[in-house]
């Protein structure tokens, strides 16, 4: 932009926009827009919720539904209320969810790291994976449930057969998930280690099991749901303590009330666990291109 | 430049007195496709490259280039003949090679500094040494303050700079580039030319450089292989005597340049032509 010698050059040097369109201007809608966005988005949230549990407790209390089997919202923060005042069963309400909780999280991270220990390993050993294929196939092919009777049996009432239960609904997810992750590890990145003089350790190290990562975070999301399922069917089965006892002693009582409040203590719990792997799952991978705004 | 120089030589090289950095000795190479049938991609390959040397290759696609340096790199084994370094056979990955990929190889989990550090870590240098060695790499090839950037953060041409940076910090002898710049705008490839002759002016590394384009290869190499399409034999060699140090942006104007891209293009063609004929018939 520097033709000195044209007659009309009165144009001033900064660039002109049409009113109300200059950086600052357009920077500050769009901040407006998306606020206000956002705020719809919450509004028809928080409604539906008022909807449907105000429908809820509606329907109930004109007999429209039967409390007998669905009980309603104000008689189960009833139960919630007096869970936590006087306790469950005898037992204060954290320390069942503590028991349920602390099975869960044994059950998970012993099964993903053994889960990605075996994976990695057998991803890495063609024979081995050939010759051990197929008995994983069988294994996996079990229903996880039908073995919550014979740990209780192999490992009594205690912690031991949940975390059991826990550990091998967790442990195959991860496990697939990392050998395929380590099967699809991009050729061309192993060549590069190698050929900048990577030790065949150093290469699982710092190639392989990266580039599986992303495969196993996949998994990882699953994984804890499932670990607690496992600790809670495994409760059903047979315990002391835990979600699932209270779940069981309620049905048992024919209190629709109290099955729905441990539901949502449940919920809470596996939200709370949500949120915290996808914390954990944003510090590692930080590596990964953002999502686009719209798509998160 | 006159059509003499440019002219095709003999493919074996005079005995010198010292073993040239690579040499190819007859080499075949087999490989058995997915439905079991034995396929040549090599056959009688012979080529020499002497001490500090830059070679580049040239050939129709598919016909075995990246075969050929996968035998270099001791990634691959001949089926037969023989792959020298310095004058002994090829066992295991030598670490005097380094390697610049097609495809982007960068570790896409690591920011800058951590993938052009990766190779001396490997090695077992001290860390601290590493990553100063690191910085200086990255700041000859004009990267300095992007250190802590993903890959995913650069643009293609800053990739492939952190890729040489990457590989020229472990001050290879020996450099293979398979097509390295071929995902790049014409621009950045005549930036990334003029970055690489530079670099490798310095370190005297002999250099086998595979490309499909015929006056990359001109502005780059002293020597430029034509292959037949595959299996690939050497079908001529010419010597680019244009004087160094080159220019990249101007070099393909010169009336010199010109007329050797024209002599090795009409041997080319007909090679092209016959790769396109048969993976037409094979599609
Ligand atoms: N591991 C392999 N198994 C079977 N065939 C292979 C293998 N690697 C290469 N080939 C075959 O060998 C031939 C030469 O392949 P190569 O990759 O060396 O070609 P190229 O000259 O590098 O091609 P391009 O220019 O497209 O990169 C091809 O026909 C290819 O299909
Ligand atoms: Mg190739």
């Amino acid at each position: 932009m520097s033709g000195q010698q044209t007659s009309d050059m009165l144009a001033p040097p900064v660039p002109e926009f049409r009113p109300g369109t200059s950086d600052a201007e357009i920077e500050a809608a769009a901040a407006r827009a998306e606020r206000k966005r956002r705020l719809t988005v919450r509004f028809w949230q928080v409604l539906l919720l008022v909807v449907l549990l105000g429908g809820w407790e509606v329907l109930a209390r004109a007999k429209i539904i039967d409390v007998f089997f669905f009980s309603s919202p104000s008689a189960i923060a009833e139960r919630l209320v007096q869970w936590i005042t006087q306790g469950a069963d005898g037992t204060p309400l954290w320390f069942h969810v503590w028991v349920t909780i602390e099975e869960a999280l044994l059950g998970f991270f012993s099964g993903f790291i053994l889960g990605i220990l075996a994976g990695v390993a057998l991803g890495r050993n063609r024979m081995a994976s050939d010759v051990l294929t197929i008995y994983i196939k069988v294994f996996n092919s079990v229903p996880r449930v039908v073995l919550a009777p014979i740990f209780i049996l192999l490992f009594g009432l205690g912690l031991t057969s949940k975390v059991a239960l826990s550990f091998v609904m967790v442990f195959f997810i991860v496990f697939s998930n990392a050998f395929q992750g380590v099967r699809e590890a991009d050729r061309a990145l192993i060549a590069n280690a190698r050929i900048l003089g990577a030790s065949k350790w150093q290469l699982t190290r710092s190639v392989i099991v990266p580039s599986a990562m992303s495969w196993i975070f996949a998994s990882l999301h699953v994984s804890f749901g499932f670990a607690i399922v496992g600790a809670i069917v495994g409760e059903f089965v047979g315990a002391r303590h835990g979600i699932g006892v209270l779940i069981q002693i309620a049905g048992g009582a024919f209190d629709t009330a109290g099955m729905y409040a441990a539901i949502v203590i449940i919920m809470v719990v596996a939200l709370v666990a949500e949120y915290a792997v996808t914390i954990l799952e944003n510090r590692l991978a930080k590596w990964r291109p953002v999502p686009l705004p719209d798509t998160q | 430049m006159t059509e003499r120089n440019a002219a095709p030589s003999s493919p074996s090289a005079p005995a010198g007195a010292r073993a040239p950095a690579i040499e190819l000795i007859r080499v075949n190479r087999r490989f058995v496709t997915p439905d079991g049938k034995s396929m040549t991609a090599l056959r009688d390959f012979t080529m020499t490259v002497d001490d500090g040397e830059f070679v580049a290759v040239v050939g129709p696609t598919g016909c075995g280039k990246s075969t050929t340096l996968n035998l270099i790199t001791g990634l691959d084994r001949p089926s037969g003949g023989e792959v020298r370094l310095y004058g002994n056979p090829v066992d295991g990955i030598d670490p005097r090679i380094g390697f610049v990929f097609q495809t982007d190889a960068l570790f896409p989990w690591r920011n800058v500094i951590d993938n052009v550090v990766a190779g001396p870590l490997f090695r077992e240098k001290d860390r601290s040494e590493a990553y100063a060695l690191a910085r200086r790499w990255l700041a000859r090839v004009k990267l300095s303050g992007h250190e802590t950037k993903y890959p995913h953060q650069l643009s293609g041409g800053m990739r492939k700079r952190v890729a040489l940076a990457q590989t020229f910090i472990n001050e290879p002898r020996i450099l293979l580039m398979d097509e390295p710049f071929s995902a790049l705008d014409v621009q950045t490839r005549v930036l990334m030319h003029e970055a690489l002759l530079a670099l490798w002016s310095e370190s005297g590394a002999s250099v086998v450089f595979v490309t499909h384009d015929l006056e990359e290869a001109i502005t780059l190499a002293d020597k430029v292989y034509v292959l037949t399409a595959g299996p690939a034999t050497v079908k001529s060699v010419y010597r680019i005597e244009l004087p160094r140090p080159r220019v990249a942006a101007e070099i393909r104007y010169q009336q010199d340049f010109i007329d050797i891209s024209h002599t090795i293009w009409n041997d080319l063609r007909d090679e092209v032509m016959k790769g396109a004929a048969r993976s037409e018939a094979a599609a």
